[in-house]
């Protein structure tokens, strides 16, 4: 495989988390630099090493209270950084903070990167603010929301819930099917001290729980919450020098080919995911059956079942059969999903919680949680419809 | 039910286009191809000899949602909404909704046709059963 590629000159070297939960004390900054602080000494790092920053979507502030609440340059003033390369953006993918730091890493615009994401939606939420939910004020609508929020259709829980319908109708997949993702989620976070929802949830739970938009119910969407997660990204030269265990970032790749809609793509539940899959493995020898674990994305649960397929985990239309009683997906099954408890139950860190934990995971370092045996490889993926960007990881 | 698009060059004869009754999409006389949303030239032949033209405002129900959240003060739930799959070419759609439509007296399938509701200077394209 073309050693040449960026990501091969990449290691993740220290990872670190704040206070994840439903409304804390602390402001989105404060957040982040407690997440940077524990990356730093999870890696052996100091600040003065750190020369690059790398986030996405970049602050949204004002836009989506709570969404993006921390800018790039809030961080460097904060904590006095000096950076060579800094990045971030809203018109990339989702998992770009991290992409883009493996280029700039592997052409040496910098050597130790910070990448964070951090989210204050629980305490917007408290103040009556929903970023999730758009169009809700008396201003009139641009841009692409225009094509769903005058229909009424104003959170991604409809725009998805739509596609999920569709596909239930193609391939006759059920919500007793579907429940496998939350339950799994689940029973993970009951296990992880860190999780936010941690009461048993049996399929009757599931079943009678209040339908948000159909097909989809309250346990299908990720929980809001205030919390900041940070890995750093460096040279793999730097591996000797580290107090962490170093792991690779095997390939990454966050394409999109198809039309950037909910809609009008050639086919309604085809999405990126499929092409971020492509991508994936043609940078790899690896196989979806080398994988250990998946850490994918569950901002809905039926986003999970996307990936299954795009990934090749299981063929098109077939992952509600993949997933079907849990036994797969468990821990102790072939394919362990969401061992943190995935966004639906530890918390929507958006992205990059699933790398703190498949980075923890690999090293053996996941404590109440960890899996059992050896864990070498894991596949790490963020978003959902034209979002689509998938990593995999490697313990040396 | 929901807010008003902010009228552009781009997008006005879109939602104004129920005036008279009518959906319009943009289409392109040299590859005879229907695109949506609104662009500046056709995405198959990057020409700009793309039009406003009208559709038979028919089609069928491709995905189905109720919503039953009440995501702001005075919104009315459930409600349905739709991606209808128009009839005149294969993946051409819209998100849209069925306003007034009872839950559950429509299912992906169904055939539907264009129905306006003015909001000031906009027309918002629902879709009814087609009888």
């Amino acid at each position: 495989m073309n050693s040449a590629y960026s990501e091969k000159q990449c290691i993740i070297s220290g990872v670190g988390q704040s206070e994840i939960g439903r409304r804390l004390p602390r402001n989105g900054l404060q957040l982040t630099i407690d997440a940077v602080k524990q990356a730093l000494d999870d890696a052996g790092l100091s600040r003065a090493d750190i020369d690059g920053v790398s986030s996405w979507p970049g602050q949204l502030q004002h836009a989506a209270p709570g969404f993006s609440p921390v800018a790039i340059g809030d961080l460097r003033e904060a904590m006095d950084l000096k950076l060579s390369w800094y990045n971030a953006g809203y018109e990339a993918t989702q998992m770009s903070a991290v992409l883009n730091a493996c280029l700039a890493v592997a052409s040496g615009q910098a050597r130790h990167v910070i990448c964070f994401r951090t989210m204050t939606e629980a305490s917007s939420m408290a103040k009556g603010i929903r970023s999730s939910v758009l169009g809700t004020g008396s201003q009139r609508i641009s841009g692409t929301f225009q094509w769903q929020l005058p229909f009424g259709a104003f959170s991604a829980s409809s725009w998805i819930a739509l596609v999920a319908s569709r596909y239930m109708h193609e391939f006759g997949a059920t919500r007793e099917q579907l429940a496998q993702i939350a339950l799994t989620a689940r029973s993970n976070a009951m296990l992880n001290e860190r999780a936010i929802y941690r009461d048993p949830l049996s399929l009757d739970d599931y079943l009678a729980s209040r339908m948000i938009s159909d097909p989809l119910c309250l346990f299908d969407c990720d929980v809001p919450i205030d919390g900041s997660t940070v890995i750093i990204v460096s040279h793999r030269d730097c591996a000797p020098d580290l107090k962490s265990k170093p792991v690779h970032i095997e390939a990454i790749a966050g394409p999109l080919y198809g039309r950037d809609s909910w809609d009008q793509q050639a086919d309604l539940t085809r999405f990126a995911a499929e092409d971020a899959g492509k991508m994936l493995w043609s940078r790899t020898d690896f196989r979806p059956k080398d994988v250990d674990f998946a850490e994918l994305y569950d901002g809905f649960s039926f986003l999970t079942l996307l990936w299954l397929e795009g990934l090749g985990f299981c063929e098109r239309g077939e992952a509600a059969a993949f997933v079907e009683g849990g036994e797969r997906i468990s821990r102790d099954g072939q394919l362990p999903l969401a061992t943190h408890g995935g966004q639906l139950s530890a918390g929507r860190t958006h992205g990059m919680g699933y790398f703190h934990e498949a980075v923890k995971q690999l090293r053996g370092e996941a404590g109440s949680h960890q899996l059992a045996g050896e864990r070498k490889l894991a596949v790490v993926s963020n978003g959902g419809g034209n979002l689509a960007g998938a990593a995999l990881l490697r313990r040396e | 039910m929901g807010p008003a698009p902010e009228l552009d060059e781009l997008n006005a004869f879109f939602w104004t286009s129920g005036a008279d009754g009518e959906l319009r999409m943009q289409y392109c006389d040299e590859c005879h191809y229907w695109q949506h949303p609104p662009s500046v030239c056709c995405r198959k032949c990057l020409g700009e000899g793309i039009a406003a033209k009208p559709l038979a405002g028919t089609g069928t129900v491709g995905a189905i949602t109720v919503n039953r959240m009440p995501w702001m003060p005075g919104l009315k739930v459930p409600y349905i909404l739709v991606i209808v799959e128009l009839d005149e070419q294969p993946g051409l759609r819209l998100t849209s909704a069925m306003p007034g439509v009872e839950p559950g007296a429509v299912q992906i399938g169904d055939r539907v046709k264009v129905c306006f509701e003015q909001r000031e200077d906009v027309w918002v394209p629902f879709f009814e059963l087609l009888s």
